[in-house]
């Protein structure tokens, strides 16, 4: 029923082929076990479809259940400004225990960003914007929490197992 | 089975408990857009969960004055446990007894379960159902179509 209301495009991280006929779009929250969960599937299902998908993960912090995952989502914003978003958004999920505002701070360090530049960016919410406009057309396009895939545009509901999503992809690329 | 009530038909007027000690009417919040959103039930899993999820969206939902409310057969201490454990910010109202007449009077109760639809409802601020909707159990339908029917209001 619920359709994704904005293409991807120009404005989003998207990780392979332009060109390929699956679109697999994530809204997601750094701080949700549940997208953690989702973060290893999601790289299963990438490897299982080769060229033949790409991928676009979206901002969805769920700030009022979740302290840091506002932070976390502008910290991988002022990555991606600098080239970097893919790696912050992996090390993020691939370390979610331990996320705080100094881990967010030692990540961007350890990739190479400037750790006061960030603290700056994160203090003047300089990627908050970005943030929201990310979430409000989730809001739009019937995300329902986090995660809610969308495939070729249209909403994934039920389970994110790696079976399902595999199952869900096909059946949209006929 | 009972239909929900469509747009064009006047609220059923309920009072019905927020907390142990307040009840609240649909009336007394006549002059503003009402959401009206029935849930099976408190505890459902966490980040899926329709009324934490609201509770994010709220802002949203408050730049067109819309007064948001949850509603459940919960009684009303199931319902503070559940709003302090998600940190809700919007009333939930118990149903509790005598069980489900709010949500019969809405067309929205599962006689066999003993628990309501997952049924949204806008109402306008003259008391008038503008929107209604019944999703599927299982699905939490978002908050795309109260947002739509929200800013097809007559301003």
């Amino acid at each position: 029923m619920s359709e994704l209301k904005i293409p991807a495009g120009t404005g989003d991280h998207i990780q392979g082929d332009p060109q390929a006929p699956i679109t697999l779009v994530e809204y997601g929250d750094y701080e949700c076990p549940h997208c953690g969960a989702a973060y290893p599937i999601v790289k299963r299902v990438q490897k299982h479809f080769g060229k033949r998908m790409r991928f676009v993960f979206r901002n969805f912090p769920l700030v009022q259940a979740h302290p840091n995952a506002q932070s976390a989502a502008e910290a991988a914003e002022f990555a991606a400004a600098q080239g970097k978003f893919w790696e912050m958004h992996d090390a993020i999920y691939e370390h979610q225990q331990e996320l705080s505002m100094d881990f967010l701070l030692r990540l961007g360090e350890k990739l190479g960003l400037e750790g006061r530049a960030l603290a700056k960016a994160l203090k003047d919410e300089a990627f908050a914007e970005k943030v929201r406009a990310d979430f409000l057309g989730g809001v739009r396009s019937g995300v329902n929490g986090t995660p809610t895939f969308f495939i070729n545009g249209h909403r994934h509901d039920g389970p994110f197992d790696y079976g399902d999503l595999v199952d869900g992809i096909e059946e949209a690329s006929g | 089975m009972p239909q929900i009530l469509a747009p064009g038909t006047k609220a059923p007027d309920f009072t019905l408990p927020v907390t142990a000690d307040q009840k609240l009417s649909l009336s007394e919040l006549r002059g503003q857009p009402v959401v009206l959103a029935f849930y099976p039930a408190d505890w459902s899993p966490v980040c899926g969960d329709q009324m934490a999820f609201y509770n994010e969206i709220l802002p949203e939902f408050q730049k067109h004055k819309a007064e948001l409310m949850g509603i459940s057969v919960d009684g009303v201490w199931c319902h503070a446990a559940f709003a302090e454990a998600r940190h809700l910010h919007f009333p939930l109202l118990a149903d509790f007894e005598p069980k489900g007449a709010v949500a019969k009077k809405y067309g929205v109760y599962r006689e066999n379960d003993g628990i309501t639809e997952r049924a949204l409802f806008v109402i306008d601020k003259n008391g008038t159902i503008a929107w209604s909707y019944c999703s599927p159990i299982a699905v939490n339908p978002g908050a795309d179509g109260i947002l739509q029917a929200l800013e097809a209001l007559p301003k």
